[in-house]
């Protein structure tokens, strides 16, 4: 029986003067499991985690945190969620390990606040008030605050906002690891790296409500067809390289089931002139991108990679990188897009 | 939808009850006590409201004739320090209270707090605490000028100058909340301070309400400023506190806390 989910919510509503800004919105997250909101500016993913933080009363709709309600069971609840705002909500005037300090002695058995300073790299600002503090330095110490009380649901709003990549990678490590405790992580974010990299479940939200919902794997195959796109290999070199050698070497290989058609798809790099299979019947297309990108489409097997390798060889290019794959290198970033259109808000 | 695979609800541990993972309320609250106070006694401008201030007006009207004063056959400064008692409260219950709660009501740290084991009660519960904790700074230091100075205060007024001081604080708590729940944080920096000064000067706390001009002498003694002064200066000149004033502070405090529990808005 899959386990019961840490947060629920259900046909969620809530307006501003009259705009319902969050507009009959479901959402589910499990223990041990990172659950990402994902959507542009101002699709209403603060206003739906301070819902389930008991921050804000809905207007309609349920949400049940641990199978609590966050306003009406708030008393029993606030001890086992932990909460990182988007603004931060640090007091401005005190040091950063007296405020960490401070909210570890609202809790019975918090976190070791050293260990967790340690872990955070709070210790080299630790005796800076928290005015003084960089964006990436408040963004970590209020993560700390979110978790010093060994919380079994924790919201982060936007988490990674102004950090630096080390300080990224110390806070996806320790979302990792309470993951690994089974902790229920529900994290907001416009950035599609920390989606696809840290989510086990992406919510996309777009005004106000969830378009897509799946694994980061499941969006990519539901947004372009991936299952059944020709499988490639992406080549990252030099650009100018001779792509002809190549598309006549993958037509003399050998394939079991040739498979019609296995032409670029709409949307990836136009080919160079000349750079058309030499045959019609080969199922294989090479195509360059200005970028010194090759991408190949056909029925890849080991067989076809030693192809590409031998002609890199023959060129005497080293790439940068050769990777197989399905489609043509689609990114959640292109699905997103897709999703929520290219405008700006 | 599509899920993940499932994760595992803590098997070992049976549901916590959430309630004994959090401190007790107590300690809770004395925390969040001591961090207010301590946040206001190493705030510079803070300090000067609540500490400096009263302590100057104490000095510059004991010392000083630059006031003509009718002390009514009191001692110039058994006379004024009941009301330099009266601003230090106001000082600290509704001028710097206001200002340090509109901040963090911007800043969203009244948010932040409200989600933590501390709760909206804990948080008011610990701000009153550490409002009582400054003002026993401040009746420390503006009793030990006044005491150089030569002050003799009613010593059976003494018990009820602590009732006057609760009376008092809790009134000019709800007036700070009021407004740090209502106005943009800069616009109760400003009018914080501008009331102080208005109630120092027209609200009856430094001087009975009796010696202000004719109109004002009326409206004062129906303020909370001037109800504090003169239940202030009843309590240690005479050793009794004035009904009246008791039943004016009472009326402000039920009508100002009932206003700040409707309005306060957290966002
Ligand atoms: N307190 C408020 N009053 C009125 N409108 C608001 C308020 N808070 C947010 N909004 C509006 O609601 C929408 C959703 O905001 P928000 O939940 O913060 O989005 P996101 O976090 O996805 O950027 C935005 O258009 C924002 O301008
Ligand atoms: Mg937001």
């Amino acid at each position: 029986m899959p386990a019961s989910p840490a947060l629920e919510v259900r046909g969620l509503v809530k307006r501003y003067d009259g705009r319902a800004v969050v507009d009959h919105l479901d959402l589910v997250a499990r223990p041990g499991a990172v659950t990402a909101v994902l959507g542009p500016n101002g699709a209403g993913k603060t206003t739906t985690v301070e819902c389930c933080e008991g921050l804000r009363a809905p207007d309609a709709g349920t949400v049940r945190v641990l199978g609590l309600d966050p306003v009406a069971d708030a008393r029993r609840l606030r001890p086992r969620v932990g909460v990182m705002l988007q603004d931060g909500g640090l007091p401005t005037g005190v040091r950063a390990l007296e405020m960490l300090r401070h909210v570890a002695s609202m809790y019975a058995r918090p976190r070791d606040v050293a260990e967790l300073s340690a872990r955070l790299g709070l210790d080299s600002f630790a005796r800076t008030t928290v005015r003084r503090l960089s964006g990436g330095q408040r963004q970590r110490l209020a993560l700390a605050a979110a978790v010093v009380g060994r919380p079994e649901v924790v919201f982060l709003d936007e988490p990674s906002a102004g950090m630096d990549p080390q300080s990224r990678r110390a806070v996806w490590d320790l979302v990792r690891e309470l993951r690994a405790d089974g902790v229920a992580i529900v994290l907001t974010t416009h950035l599609m790296d920390e989606a696809q990299d840290l989510a086990d479940l992406v919510h996309v939200v777009d005004h106000g409500r969830v378009i897509a919902s799946g694994t980061v794997a499941d969006l990519l195959a539901d947004g372009g067809d991936a299952a059944d796109a020709p499988a490639t290999v992406l080549v990252e070199a030099t650009p100018g390289l001779e792509t002809e050698p190549l598309a006549k070497a993958l037509a003399a290989l050998p394939h079991a089931a040739a498979q019609p058609g296995g032409a670029a798809k709409p949307g990836s790099p136009v080919p160079d002139a000349g750079d058309a299979p030499p045959a019609d019947t080969s199922p294989w297309s090479v195509v360059a991108g200005a970028d010194g990108t090759y991408t190949v489409t056909g029925p890849v097997d080991p067989r076809a990679v030693e192809a590409v390798a031998a002609w890199l060889a023959d060129q005497g290019v080293l790439a940068r990188s050769v990777t197989t794959g399905r489609g043509t290198g689609r990114t959640l970033e292109d699905v997103f897009l897709d999703l929520t259109g290219r405008h700006l808000r | 939808m599509t899920t993940t695979q499932p994760g595992t609800v803590h098997p070992a541990e049976p549901p916590a009850s959430g309630e004994d993972r959090a401190a007790p309320a107590w300690r809770r609250i004395a925390a969040q006590a001591s961090f207010e106070t301590r946040a206001i006694l190493r705030n510079g401008e803070q300090l000067l409201v609540t500490i400096v201030l009263p302590v100057l007006v104490l000095v510059g009207l004991v010392r000083t004739s630059f006031l003509d004063l009718d002390t009514q056959g009191w001692s110039r400064v058994d006379f004024v320090t009941p009301g330099v008692l009266a601003l230090a409260v106001m000082s600290t219950a509704f001028t710097s209270q206001a200002i340090a709660t509109a901040f963090d009501r911007r800043n969203g740290v009244l948010r932040l707090l409200a989600t933590t084991p501390l709760g909206r009660g804990g948080l008011l519960a610990g701000k009153v605490l550490g409002v009582l904790a400054v003002e026993v700074v401040q009746v420390v230091v503006i009793a030990g000028v006044a005491l150089a100075l030569g002050w003799r205060p009613a010593l059976a007024g003494l018990p009820a100058v602590v009732g006057v001081t609760l009376l008092g604080t809790a009134a000019f708590t709800a007036l700070a909340l009021l407004l740090a729940g209502t106005l943009r944080a800069e616009g109760v920096l400003a009018v914080a301070n501008l009331l102080l000064v208005l109630l120092l000067v027209g609200g009856g706390v430094l001087l009975p309400a009796g010696e202000l001009a004719a109109p004002l002498a009326h409206l004062a003694v129906l303020l909370p400023s001037g109800a504090l002064g003169e239940a202030m200066r009843g309590a240690l000149l005479e050793g009794t506190v004035p009904a009246f004033s008791v039943v004016v502070l009472l009326g402000w405090t039920a009508a100002l806390g009932w206003g700040a529990s409707k309005l306060f808005r957290w966002h």
